[in-house]
């Protein structure tokens, strides 16, 4: 989950990182006043959850309290990505000498996170990774041993940044590190990361996402920030498909038929069972498939709830075939999907083994649903054949057989 | 094929119209195909095809009395 820039400044604050003056303002008025207490130029930035601010209108700069005042008016009626601003962070304009980069983000790949560290700061770190990758230093880190100042140090010191910034930043950078294990993020940036002409330094602007798993577990800082059970801080809010597949879960308690994502492509994915909904996914784009979505379908469901998110994705406008796959032996019985789909198919009109590309649930139940697939002439395959190859083939049915390649 | 209809079930007379034997069919059908009923039991349609061939319907009557009817393959159960 999200978390706004001025409670991302609350936990980097709470972490004991320095930052600049600042206040949340609701109304001009209360930016004027927060203006008025930092006694200097300031930077009024809306308060949403979206990228782009700058470039939207929604970050300005004032000389004055009434200055601030007018800004706060016009950014607070100001919608940047299709939100509406909780409000603006009146925030005190530092006298900057450099601005540095400094973030810790969770790699996928290795499992674990890694540190990042730039002394080119205030742009985005991919745009410098790509552009000048000799200015970001990279090192990962254990989520189980404490992290040492140390391992902070090396980052920096290898951008050749030593003295009196190396031993400044060292401890900024440890305690994000420690904030990002502490809160369960995915990712915490300080960007910039300035230092200021008597060589101190302060975060200038954060951005934190935490494992949205986490959110039972991190109770007591969601309570602090004032983040009510309600908030979902999705990036962005639900399509009517994806709200139509919520429906389709809430219908009874069995199993999990949901969770659906909308794409624009024309293979409509039912599939599921132990992260393979991600795997399968990338295993349809990988050979080329264009999905239609992403779902969630596990866990045993009922005829009604399979039969009711096949129906969900076969409606949605572009989808030419429906691939039904899981990628486990799992308790989920293949009969009980085989009828809910081919259900699906009949009642909209279609001819099941025309609509289901490939049907690839290795399970409970195998043979009871191979009965049922062979009776309405649909393609299957157990789990001798790879989800790859599952995938393969469903993407075939679709775009045909590839190319050959160029001699 | 123009139909998806997957199970049948079928129950004798003197079963179907035993209120007792009906609560007993309501109380043991893990997804809600039978309703007992003042004259006996009912079959409700929706919940057929919800079907998970636990044979609990008919472990519950007499033997013989209530039969499930795979219609994909033609199969009756018991067996």
């Amino acid at each position: 989950m999200r978390f706004f820039e001025y409670e991302s400044r609350a936990i980097v604050a709470k972490a004991g990182i320095p930052m600049t003056k600042h206040g949340l303002a609701k109304t001009a008025d209360e930016a004027r006043r927060i203006a008025e207490q930092i006694a200097g130029p300031v930077v009024i930035k809306s308060q949403v959850l979206s990228g782009g601010r700058m470039k939207a209108g929604g970050v300005k700069f004032a000389d004055t309290p009434d200055e601030a005042a007018r800004h706060a008016e016009h950014i607070l009626d100001l919608e940047i990505g299709g939100h509406m601003p909780r409000g603006v962070l009146v925030d005190s304009r530092a006298p900057v000498q450099h601005e540095y980069y400094a973030g810790v983000v969770w790699d996928g790949l290795r499992k674990r996170p890694v540190m990042l560290f730039s002394d080119m700061g205030g742009i985005d770190i991919e745009e410098v990774a790509e552009q000048h990758p000799d200015h970001v230093a990279r090192r990962h880190f254990s989520t189980l041993r404490p992290f040492s100042d140390w391992q902070a140090k090396q980052l920096i010191a290898s951008l050749g940044v030593s003295g009196s910034a190396l031993n400044r930043l060292t401890p900024i950078v440890a305690r994000l590190a420690r904030l990002f294990l502490a809160y369960d993020m995915t990712l915490a940036e300080i960007n910039p990361l300035g230092e200021l002409e008597d060589g101190s330094f302060v975060a200038l602007d954060a951005h934190m996402d935490m494992e949205n798993e986490a959110r039972p577990r991190q109770k007591a800082l969601l309570h602090e920030l004032g983040v009510g059970d309600e908030e979902t801080r999705q990036a962005r809010e639900p399509t009517p498909f994806e709200l139509a597949g919520e429906q389709v879960d809430s219908q009874d308690h069995r199993g999990v038929a949901g969770n659906v994502t909308e794409f624009d492509g024309n293979l409509g994915l039912v599939i599921g069972a132990g992260g393979g909904s991600l795997t399968l996914f990338d295993a349809v784009r990988a050979h080329g498939g264009d999905p239609a979505n992403y779902c969630e379908i596990g866990g045993n469901p009922s005829v009604r709830k399979a039969c009711g998110l096949a129906k969900l994705v076969l409606q949605k406008p572009g989808v030419d075939k429906i691939a039904v796959m899981m990628s486990i032996v799992s308790n989920t019985r293949v009969d009980i999907v085989a009828r809910g789909v081919i259900k699906a198919c009949v009642e909209l009109g279609y001819d099941p083994a025309e609509k289901i590309a490939i049907f690839r649930i290795p399970g409970a139940w195998e043979d009871e649903g191979f009965q049922i697939l062979d009776r309405y002439g649909v393609e299957y395959a157990d789990r001798s054949v790879s989800l790859h190859e599952a995938a393969r083939r469903a993407v075939e049915k679709i775009q045909g057989p590839p190319a050959p390649a160029a001699v | 094929m123009t139909n998806a209809l997957f199970i049948a079930v079928e129950v004798d007379d003197p079963v179907a119209t035993n209120p007792g034997m009906a609560a007993k069919l309501e109380e043991v059908c893990p997804v809600d195909i039978f309703r007992a009923t003042l004259a006996g039991v009912e079959i409700v349609p929706e919940n057929l095809d919800e079907c998970v061939l636990c044979e609990l319907c008919i472990n519950a009557v007499p033997v013989g009395a209530v039969r499930v009817i795979k219609l994909y393959s033609g199969q009756t159960l018991p067996a």
